[in-house]
């Protein structure tokens, strides 16, 4: 064979349209046979212009678009945007909306990882997870419909509370459905975890250590996996989490199987983190008592003027919120989704820059994709964890 | 495994040390510092966005290992008309830190790329939303935006539905770009108050007004 033969590479295009690239992703993959020698992804395919759809609704019209930012954890990212509001017009919120908030956060962190875990296994081969975790994915959908109406795109959150109370018994229904997942999804991951094959497909695939991965700015689980021991939740709680005993669960080699494990054990702490919000969840109001930052009962309405211009004030104009900037994280099932948002006095928000944490992670691959086979770049990609409507915005 | 968790009481204290330390390493390319809604804030000058992040980064005091992420905002009634904003993270002292540049609309800001891996998409974000240019950039290319796309969709003289719109062309066989046709003159509400008097229609005025008075 001549020398020139030798280093002669192949150019491939993974996607846009390929099952498991988890979206619209391209990269253009360079490869010597069957070795990945250079990646160049390509993002954008799903950009809607967020940002700029957000600088011409109110506050409360905007928060529809954050459901569609990680449509797989849509309630996740809500949050970030009520916070930041609230961060601005320093509102309290009752306590009983802050453990409504938290149980649907990780019921909906529970969804999130359950879909995240299922599609790894699929990367590398193993369909059956993937397939019984949408049974589990499916019976938290009930309880988020059962509340507000919506299975995914709940439109839940509001500055100042939540929307609606729970139905009666929901919580009861959660609490035992706790126990009955925990068996569901124990007998779905031992198909896995300790699978010959799934190990050869994720041990020692996709390596970030630790000082990359700070590099990289990784966040979340993808971070964890590497031993580093941060999680908002705990470092800069916020809502009820530091009154709440759950722990960070921490991976040592950074590979694809550690960001496997880790995502398994957080299940169980968001079922640890569920059971404990049941337990002392408190009786009350859902939202604020202030009506200048949410809508007032219907039933005031009908009899106090007050309530019916407070009503119509809300719903035209919405509220103001004082000149200011404010940068407020929070730990998503990903990693830390931030907005940044810039008011000027207005009903409609001046800029508002939403921090993805795909975006990151993706970037990476062009780093470590490198010297892999082809065939480990989806297990990769998998065990990174993204979701393109939140990358691309 | 170390624990992040600070007080809110130490947090405090912990920011204003930082605010101090920063304001005397940092003291001929400081602008402004303050401690604004409860994180630290700088603004740098323009030009030495280089030496000031290296520091942040390696220095003991500071150890800004994470760059979370760039914002720009644009103020088109200013001279030097977008604002950068850096957000840091450090893990180590469990502190967040926004540094700021102002910046006209020509001027060319030093890439990080040299010493945050992740600002590369980053910058070319804030290249393609913006037009704000990063020298040393290696790959300052669009990102987000469609093959082919013209302008910078986040400033604000650039219209909410663009300039250009997509169809399927039946005798071309292929999509083509045609200029923007609107069906409906978009709606776009102001909701200020018009009955609450000349000074105060401005709610941005009034509210600073007020602001200032309290």
């Amino acid at each position: 064979m001549s020398e020139e033969l030798k280093v002669r590479t192949k150019t491939l295009n993974f996607g846009p349209q390929h099952p498991s690239s988890h979206g619209v992703l391209r990269m253009v993959l360079e490869l010597d046979g069957e070795l990945v020698k250079r990646v160049e992804p390509h993002v954008g395919q799903l950009h809607r212009g967020t940002e700029k759809l957000i600088e011409h609704k109110t506050y409360t019209q905007n928060i529809p678009f954050f459901d569609r930012l990680d449509y797989v954890a849509p309630i996740n990212y809500e949050h970030a945007w009520v916070l930041a509001a609230e961060k601005l017009l320093q509102l309290e919120i009752p306590e009983r909306a802050k453990y409504i908030r938290v149980l649907f956060l990780e019921l909906s962190r529970i969804s999130r990882h359950i879909f995240a875990l299922g599609a790894q296994a699929m990367d590398a081969g193993a369909m059956t997870p993937m397939i019984w975790g949408f049974e589990s994915r499916e019976q938290i959908m009930e309880f988020f419909e059962a509340t507000t109406g919506a299975r995914m795109h709940m439109n839940y959150f509001r500055v100042g509370g939540v929307a609606l109370d729970l139905p009666l018994g929901l919580t009861e229904k959660i609490n035992t459905w706790t126990y009955k997942f925990e068996k569901d999804f124990k007998d779905a991951m031992d198909l896995v975890v300790d699978n010959r094959i799934f190990k050869q497909r994720s041990v020692d695939i996709g390596k970030v250590d630790k000082t990359q991965a700070l590099d990289f700015g990784f966040t979340g689980p993808n971070l964890r996996a590497s031993g580093v021991a941060w999680d908002l939740r705990k470092a800069q709680p916020y809502e009820i989490y530091d009154k709440l005993d759950f722990d960070i669960v921490v991976g040592t080699h950074g590979d694809a199987y550690d960001r496997f494990l880790v995502r398994i054990g957080e299940v169980a702490q968001s079922i640890k983190i569920i059971r404990q919000c049941i337990l002392h969840m408190p009786a009350g109001a859902v939202k604020t008592e202030n009506y200048k930052f949410t809508s007032p009962k219907r039933a005031d309405m009908k009899e106090s003027m007050e309530a019916l211009i407070h009503h119509f004030k809300f719903y035209s104009e919405g509220f103001h919120v004082p000149a200011g900037e404010v940068y407020m994280p929070v730990e998503t099932p990903t990693g830390e989704f931030g907005v940044y948002l810039v008011s000027q006095g207005k009903n409609k928000p001046y800029r508002a820059k939403l921090r993805s944490n795909g975006l990151a992670h993706l970037q990476a691959i062009k780093q470590i994709g490198v010297g892999y086979q082809l065939a480990d770049l989806p297990s990769i990609l998998g065990s990174l964890d993204m979701v393109f409507g939140e990358i691309d915005r | 495994m170390p624990s992040y968790y600070i007080p809110s009481e130490k947090k405090s204290q912990q920011q204003e040390e930082l605010l101090a330390a920063l304001q005397a390493k940092f003291a001929d390319s400081l602008v402004e510092s303050a401690i604004v809604s409860g994180e630290v804030a700088i603004t740098i000058k323009k030009e030495s966005v280089l030496a000031v992040f290296k520091e942040l980064r390696d220095n003991a005091k500071f150890l800004f290992k994470q760059l979370m992420d760039i914002v720009a905002i644009d103020y088109p009634e200013r001279d030097e008309r977008f604002e950068v904003v850096y957000l840091l993270l450090s893990l180590d002292n469990n502190l967040r830190l926004r540094v700021k540049i102002n910046i006209a609309e020509e001027f060319i800001v030093d890439s990080l790329s040299s010493i945050y891996s992740n600002s590369d998409w980053l910058e070319r974000e804030v290249y393609d939303m913006f037009g704000i240019y990063f020298g040393e950039h290696k790959d300052l290319r669009r990102i987000l935006t469609d093959f082919g796309f013209e302008g910078s969709p986040l400033r604000k003289d650039f219209p909410l539905s663009g300039f250009v719109e997509v169809e399927f062309n039946e005798e071309l066989q292929r999509v083509v770009y045609k200029p923007v046709e609107l069906n409906q003159a978009y709606r776009e509400f102001t909701s200020e108050n018009p009955w609450m008097g000349e000074a105060q229609v401005d709610t941005f005025n009034y509210l600073n007004k007020k602001a200032k008075a309290d």
